[in-house]
């Protein structure tokens, strides 16, 4: 185990963290802030990641692919939110859970009627493909380190937007109180619509960023959902800054997991159990991290302040 | 008291017309998986049992025959619920399919507690090959092991020292990384079960892979993660420097888009099989053909085990004359295994699994420019599965 190959699987475990994030922060700001539970957030996933495939294969530009893609994911999260969500705000969880579930039904089955049924594939463009080679004698692929680079900016992007903007104010404003917002004249309706649209664009920037790399299938978004759903709780629930720190360490602990856990397990165990045991145990380590976290600090890492 | 009478009549009708329910269709479940991602190879299936009905002019042993499929959403659980429904609510007369081992494992034992037969068309756990053997299943593939055993004797003869393996971690990833441990006679320095089948992103994997530089790698990833694999070997830099070998990774349905999306990585791969779209027998000419030019591509090995799976169907019922209902003679029958198989001539084992060739193919061009498999070499001739000496039967 040298140390360029725990470095490189470090930025693996990052990478894994950012597409987390882009998917853990629209689903813990509609949950924070409208206390509505969306399980059919990762169907956004999946329709960004097919918007973005058809585009891309009728464009021929990866930018276009993206840039048609995302305003595409952001309305179509609107038109779902007016027209299917609405009314459940008042309702509790469970009918929240039932609805949106329906909805994961409804989305998989839409793309498999409007797409073909094996998904959508696109190429990887020419001038992300390969790997550069970033010190330490590692040739990392050019297309991760994309992905890492804009998921940080959008990191930013969301935290000026939060902090410094208006929106930002009435978005922080509608998580501590809703009923004194909407008191002081905010439109609240228009600000959640506001709010699904563009979680429903941050996970389908994520589904656009791994398409070349795994392809569009229907049924991808739940995958990755529980993963989210995993984020969010250990991250505080409404908080974007927990569902970052929370992402990239769920992203590492999953990857290094996968890495290295057989090898420590070897210093413990007889090869066989070790063997055994290291899959088993590494597709665990995260829920573990979360079931620590629950019985520790329930309300999470960085849970928001709420007052009320 | 009208009622009574009428059903009274109306059963000594049903009795009285006997010769005319022979004439009732014959009935088969087939389960596979027709929606989820996966759903391309249950269409696949699905395509390959029409064209085998429609090839005996829907006829076995005399008697119409009519398919009911079912879908098992790619879940064990799924699969079991509708393996029930064709048992009970359907009464099927045989049910046949299943493309996975996980869910026929899960829903073997609803078909054979009704005492009705199973046919596998694809799944070969080693569980129903040895200690659970059982005198009404049969498997018309393959033994789960059998495929990646002759894979390691290809790797021997081809002087691989040091072997990496990237598998799944279920019931036939276990099996297939088993069958390469069996026969590889080099070093195994390295071997990941990843998670199945949410994991489809290989970055920690390859690295691994970067970092030892084996000889090869071996991998096995059925269906939509097999063309990701095949994505990402070429993306991490992987194909052209580490020689790639897989089992039932690479597919006729994965290859078009593999052509499509320009992935040459995939040429010049190499696979063991029991079955290949080149194999030069009638049987096997007409049905790729007629498969072309019905559907456009070719068959994948799932669509030819299931067109084999109803042409030995038939086998039976025509043995037993359309009487389904005697199970001894169908069984009799199946156990000779005569019937034309697209692999040519195969037996059934004492376990009833098939004993045949497994073949070395390779990723090549056809004569048109399409990328498909062709056959190099026997590998294996007339192998009998590892678990079948473990089958009291």
């Amino acid at each position: 185990m040298d140390f360029a190959l725990l470095a490189e699987q470090t930025l693996n475990g990052i990478q894994l963290g950012i597409l987390l994030f882009l998917l853990a922060a629209g689903l813990t700001l509609v949950f924070g802030i409208m206390d509505f539970v969306n399980l059919a957030h990762g169907s956004f996933y999946m329709l960004g990641a097919f918007l973005f495939a058809t585009f891309f294969n009728w464009t021929g530009s990866f930018v276009l692919g993206i840039l048609l893609g995302l305003p595409a994911t952001l309305l179509l999260g609107m038109v779902t939110e007016i027209v299917c969500l609405r009314t459940l705000y008042q309702r509790d969880h469970l009918d929240q859970v039932l609805a949106t579930f329906g909805l994961i039904l409804f989305f998989n089955q839409l793309v498999q009627v409007v797409w073909p049924l094996d998904g959508v594939a696109v190429p990887m463009p020419a001038y992300l493909d390969g790997a550069v080679n970033i010190g330490l004698g590692i040739d990392y692929p050019v297309y991760r380190i994309m992905i890492i680079l804009s998921g940080l900016a959008v990191a930013l992007g969301l935290y000026f937007v939060v902090v410094h903007t208006r929106l930002g104010m009435l978005i922080r404003a509608g998580a501590s109180n809703r009923t004194m917002a909407g008191a002081l004249g905010v439109d609240i309706k228009l600000l959640f619509s506001c709010v699904f649209g563009l979680g429903a664009a941050l996970a389908g920037l994520a589904g656009m960023l791994i398409t070349p790399i795994i392809s569009a299938t229907s049924g991808m978004g739940e995958q990755i959902l529980v993963l989210a759903l995993v984020v969010i709780v250990i991250g505080g629930i409404g908080s974007i800054r927990g569902a970052f720190v929370a992402a990239i360490i769920a992203g590492l602990i999953d990857t290094l997991g996968r890495s290295f856990l057989d090898v420590v397990l070897l210093v413990v165990l007889p090869p066989n159990a070790a063997e055994a045991a290291g899959p088993a145990l590494s597709s665990m380590m995260i829920y573990i991290l979360m079931a620590g976290v629950l019985f520790f600090r329930p309300q999470g890492l960085f849970p928001p302040i709420r007052r009320s | 008291m009208g009622l009574k009478h009428i059903v009274g009549i109306a059963s000594v009708l049903t009795l009285a017309t006997a010769p005319a329910l022979a004439a009732e269709p014959i009935k088969i479940g087939f389960v596979t998986t027709l929606t989820t991602g996966a759903a391309v190879i249950g269409k696949d299936q699905q395509n390959a049992v029409n064209l085998a009905i429609e090839h005996m002019g829907g006829k076995m042993g005399g008697r119409d025959v009519k398919v009911i499929f079912g879908d098992d959403e790619f879940n064990p659980q799924k699969g079991k619920q509708k393996t029930e429904k064709l048992v009970k609510r359907d009464k099927v007369d045989i049910v046949a399919g299943y493309i996975w081992s996980h869910v026929l494992m899960a829903s073997a034992k609803t078909v054979l507690d009704s005492g009705k037969i199973l046919i596998s068309a694809n799944a070969g756990p080693s569980a129903l090959a040895g200690k659970r053997c059982n005198k009404n299943f049969f498997n018309i593939s393959w033994q789960n092991d059998q495929t990646t055993m002759a894979m390691g004797e290809v790797l021997n003869r081809r002087g691989i020292k040091t072997l990496y393996i990237i598998a799944p971690n279920y019931a036939a990833g276990k099996n297939m990384v088993s069958g390469v441990e069996r026969t590889f006679k080099g070093k195994i320095v390295g071997k990941d079960m990843t998670k199945w089948p949410t994991q489809i992103d290989w970055a920690a994997e390859f690295t691994k892979v970067k970092s030892v530089n084996p000889d090869a790698v071996f991998t096995f990833y059925p269906g939509k993660h097999g063309g990701a694999f095949i994505k990402q070997y070429q993306q991490a830099g992987l194909s052209g420097r580490v020689p790639l070998y897989s089992a039932y990774t690479i597919d006729s349905i994965g290859l078009p888009k593999m052509q499509k999306a320009g992935l040459k990585g995939v040429l010049g791969t190499y696979m063991t099989q029991q079955w290949a779209p080149d194999m030069k027998n009638a049987q096997n000419q007409r049905f790729v053909a007629d498969f072309k030019a019905k559907y456009g591509t070719y068959p994948s090995f799932y669509a030819s085990q299931a067109y084999d799976s109803m042409f030995f169907i038939k086998s039976a019922v025509d043995a037993v004359g359309g009487n389904i209902s005697d199970t001894d003679g169908m069984r009799a029958a199946l156990e000779k295994a005569d019937f034309p198989s697209v692999r040519g001539k195969l037996s059934m084992g004492k376990n009833h699994f098939p004993v045949q060739n497994f073949y070395l193919r390779k990723v090549e061009k056809d004569a048109d420019g399409v990328w498909t498999t062709k056959i190099k070499d026997v590998v294996l001739a007339n192998h009998v599965d590892p678990y079948a000496k473990d089958c009291k039967m």
